[in-house]
């Protein structure tokens, strides 16, 4: 009786490959794509003996848009929008991302106010897709209030950003050449003021969740990354950062104006989810004194570059690597000298990170593996693309 | 023994977690309970676009029918009729035969819909138009039961936003406060 | 009217007067648990929590409840549809018994009987029974997860729980929950929660445990067993889960307001105000825990119950039997 059912739930190519054991020992599960803690339509093949999991194979493609053939049918200008889309928590990186690589491309020099204010957006950015991370790792673990406090929080932020670009997730801000438009006047106090309210939130987050004996006793040890398996499987930011590399393309490689800012890459060396952790809280504190040093230095003068209406890059390809809030954003653009992009190539930091978990999950509980996957911070749509 | 203290320190921790929330209890809550209040920050909104009336006939649009919008837009959401001019030796026909912007000799569109349920409000058809003759309306009560509903006729909302002659605020960024 | 009365005193017609009020008060108090839980988590998180059903929202678990009624009752397919069926009805029928030896008032007395205490534990150990038959009815790997989960949990917690429930039956000399409560005054100071905190704490920590509440709600475990026990439950099948949890938590509150609050005594007010008082003080701080902390993990949970909260239960255990000897010596 069970194996015609069985048989009748199984056959897709992916759950094919975990066959049920001589014994009823071997569980096989598929968490996903519909369960709490895979963030969307991310789906895990599991194999367990009772909560043990020996082999979990994560499987992708539920939210695939094709972004980057939809970038092929689209002018340079009117694919702006679906970069947004890619990542809804940061935006704005993947964002400058495209209009940086097209920038390179068609040699435009952006105007200095417009780099300005890209740095000072695309870190409130950082901060609230942080801060949401944080919540719903939280919310992984099983505490529900910190996610309230973090949206508290964020909505300060999404209201800065409403200010100056019209939108609160997905904002088309940064184009190519500059910005879609100037800042309000009250950016600058806004800013600082958002600045010192998290500033003055930190202690309290510390309180409520860093130091709570329950949470390090879920997440000290779990999901060890040696740096090496770290580097084999092409981990970036604060994934990496947690094992102890100060990787940051900001400081490595700096775009825009970031090498004119003061501010702190964090690492840890343990390389468990609790150093992803810290680096990350440690980052809301590194990205408010870059918030801070940008609009208190904010030059007057125009934000967008003159871009011909019917814009055409010349024959090349350039590529632009920005830091996400989850890693290493590439955007790689090569143009034939029409209207379109020949070919987009977007590289997602979420898609080697997630690769991670197939490793560092062999061997735990479910629960550390619930703990292991919200602490790679996985935005599905981005992996996907 | 340095395990019992252990223990101590993480039972102290709980409990200053539950004083963190203990203080919250009493805090001011921050909801904004939709129907009876509403958010103060709908002025910096970005909404769908809008037709620009001109300054001395505000219920004519600055809009000249190019078309350069509908061929900017990334999703294909406007669509701008005009009258297609009569070919060589044939009458105008009545009513005449509507065709997409631009047509030759049509100065200002004749039908200008908006398919919301397309658009994504990149706003790049408010920084292409020639003539500033689009911009955001700072409305977001977008909601409909049918997707018939979303194709918005934005030459009938700039005649009744004339008609109604109230002061449309511009929603221009730099204005914003809160 | 004088045989009406008479009748009532018959201990049978007694006992069926109160089974129906037990009925009204647990469904009274599962109305008015959710609403608080719920008025709870909203302040604590900074909203205001129920708010449009009533006045201040407190018709909208009543309103919940009917939407709970009206849904489908779905049977997993190749599930055991006698054991589904019948879990949660075990899981909320021994709540029921539970209720009746607790002590509300010097006066009110459903069940006299002298091992009051002994009833509440043999019943509501039957509870995770009902887990298990749901987990195993449910023919889904979730439910079954969450229902290994529930028999080892319950295992472990019951031990410290009945031994620092012993340490203080024994400074009574008293199975008798009446007897345990009388035996303490109405100030805080003649409690047994000042005179044996220790037993209090454990108490507290397993009956969080017991009732399957944060951070212990593992046999649930949303976001890892995405429901656990109850994943295939819909409509009332959950409800009924839904109203036995809430049951128990108020007979846990019950227990350990008898035993370590003094019951129903206490300065001013009537008896059965004062024992609700501390009831409900108890479920709010059950609540206010569930609000605030992670959930532990499954090798966590159980190394509080047998490396900590065991050895101390019986390192009490025993001092309460070296002090009881003592006294008796003199």
């Amino acid at each position: 009786m069970h194996d015609a059912f069985d048989s009748a739930i199984r056959g897709d190519l992916s759950s094919a490959r975990f066959e049920p054991g001589p014994t009823e020992d071997k569980l096989i599960l598929s968490m996903g794509p519909q369960h709490p803690s895979t963030h969307g339509v991310l789906r895990i093949m599991l194999e367990l003996e009772g909560e043990y999991i020996l082999r979990a194979e994560p499987i992708l493609g539920y939210i695939h848009r094709m972004h980057e053939w939809m970038a092929e049918q689209k002018t340079y200008l009117q694919f702006i929008p679906n970069m947004g889309r890619v990542d809804y928590l940061h935006a704005m990186a993947w964002n400058w991302a495209y209009a940086g690589a097209v920038e390179r491309l068609a040699g435009i020099e952006v105007p200095e106010r417009a780099e300005y204010i890209r740095v000072a957006v695309t870190e409130l950015n950082r901060i609230s897709s942080h801060l949401v991370w944080w919540g719903a790792y939280l919310l992984d673990l099983g505490a529900f209030t910190p996610i309230l406090y973090a949206f508290d929080d964020r909505e300060q932020i999404l209201d800065i950003l409403q200010s100056a670009t019209g939108s609160r997730l997905t904002y088309s801000y940064i184009t190519i050449g500059g910005v879609y438009d100037d800042v309000p006047d009250d950016f600058r106090e806004r800013c600082i003021e958002f600045v010192n309210r998290l500033r003055s939130r930190l202690p309290m987050y510390r309180d409520l969740v860093t130091d709570n004996v329950i949470l390090r006793g879920r997440c000290e040890g779990i999901g060890v990354l040696p740096v090496d398996m770290a580097r084999r499987y092409g981990a970036t930011g604060p994934v990496l950062r947690g094992s102890g590399v100060a990787s940051d393309v900001r400081r490595c490689e700096p775009y825009g104006v970031y090498d004119r800012f003061e501010f702190r890459v964090p690492t840890y060396p343990e390389g468990d989810a609790m150093a992803r952790y810290k680096v990350r809280l440690d980052e809301l504190e590194a990205s408010c004194d870059i918030v801070e040093q940008v609009v208190s230095s904010l030059p007057e003068g125009p934000v967008t570059a003159k871009v011909s209406r019917v814009f055409k890059p010349p024959k090349g390809e350039a590529c632009m690597a920005v830091e996400g809030a989850r890693g290493k954003i590439l955007v790689h653009v090569r143009s034939d000298g029409g209207l379109k992009p020949y070919r987009v190539k977007l590289r997602a930091p979420g898609f080697s990170n997630m690769s991670l978990f197939s490793e560092l999950a062999q061997g735990v509980l479910l629960a550390d593996a619930v703990s292991i996957l919200g602490s790679l911070d996985l935005v599905i749509p981005e992996i996907d693309r | 023994m340095k395990r019992i203290k252990k223990a101590f320190t993480g039972l102290k921790s709980l409990a200053v977690g539950l004083g963190v929330t203990g203080r919250a209890f009493y805090a001011k809550n921050v909801t904004v309970i939709y129907p009876k209040e509403e958010v103060d920050n709908l002025a910096s909104y970005r909404g769908h676009v809008e037709l620009v009336g001109k300054e001395d006939a505000p219920d004519v649009p600055k809009c000249v029918a190019c078309g350069s919008c509908a061929k900017a837009c990334p999703s294909n959401a406007f669509t701008i009729l005009c009258p297609v001019p009569p070919k060589e030796g044939e009458a105008a026909s009545d009513p005449p035969v509507m065709g997409p912007a631009p047509q030759r000799g049509a100065k200002t569109p004749s039908k200008f819909i908006l398919d919301f349920s397309l658009c994504s409000l990149c706003g790049q058809c408010v920084k292409t138009c020639p003539t500033k003759g689009l911009r955001f309306s700072n409305d977001p009560y977008l909601v409909s039961f049918t997707r018939e509903d979303l194709k918005l006729d934005l030459l009938a909302r700039l005649h009744s936003q004339a008609a109604n002659s109230q002061p449309v605020p511009v929603p221009d960024t730099e204005s914003v406060d809160k | 009217m004088n045989a009406l009365l008479l009748l009532l005193t018959h201990p049978a017609a007694r006992l069926v007067l109160w089974l129906v009020l037990v009925f009204a008060f647990i469904g009274f108090n599962a109305i008015i648990l959710v609403w608080v839980e719920r008025k709870v988590a909203g302040y604590v998180q900074l909203r205001p929590g129920p708010l449009h059903v009533g006045p201040q929202g407190l018709l909208q678990p009543l309103v919940d409840g009917i939407k709970l009624m009206g849904k489908q009752l779905v049977t997993p397919a190749q599930g055991d549809k006698v054991l589904f069926w019948a879990a949660p009805l075990l899981a909320f029928a021994p709540a029921i018994v539970c209720f009746l030896p607790l002590p509300f008032d010097a006066r009110f007395k459903p069940l006299p009987m002298n091992l009051g205490l002994v009833l509440i534990l043999a019943f509501s150990g039957l509870g995770v029974l009902s887990l298990c038959l749901a987990g195993w009815g449910s023919n889904n790997k979730w439910s079954l997860l969450g229902a290994a989960r529930s028999v080892a949990q319950a295992v472990a917690y019951e031990v410290p729980l009945l031994l620092c429930v012993l340490a203080v039956a024994i400074c009574t000399g008293s199975l008798d929950l009446y007897a345990i409560a009388g035996h303490q005054g109405a100030w805080p100071w003649q409690w047994y929660a000042v005179k044996n905190p220790l037993a209090f704490f454990i108490f507290l920590v397993c009956a969080v445990a017991e009732t399957n509440r944060a951070p212990f709600d593992l046999p649930e475990g949303e976001s890892e067993l995405t429901g656990g026990f109850h994943t295939e439950y819909s409509g009332m099948g959950f409800g009924l889960f839904f109203m036995a949890e809430y049951a128990n938590m108020v007979i846990v509150a019950a227990v350990a307001a008898a035993l370590f609050l003094g019951g129903w005594q206490g300065p001013f007010l009537p008896g059965i105000w004062w024992f609700l008082l501390k009831i409900y003080s108890i479920l709010f701080f059950i609540i206010w825990l569930r609000w605030t902390f992670p959930r532990v993990r499954f090798d966590q949970l159980l190394n509080i119950s047998w490396k900590w909260l065991t050895p101390l239960a019986l390192f009490d255990f025993a001092l309460a039997v070296i002090v009881v000897s003592i006294r008796s010596m003199k």
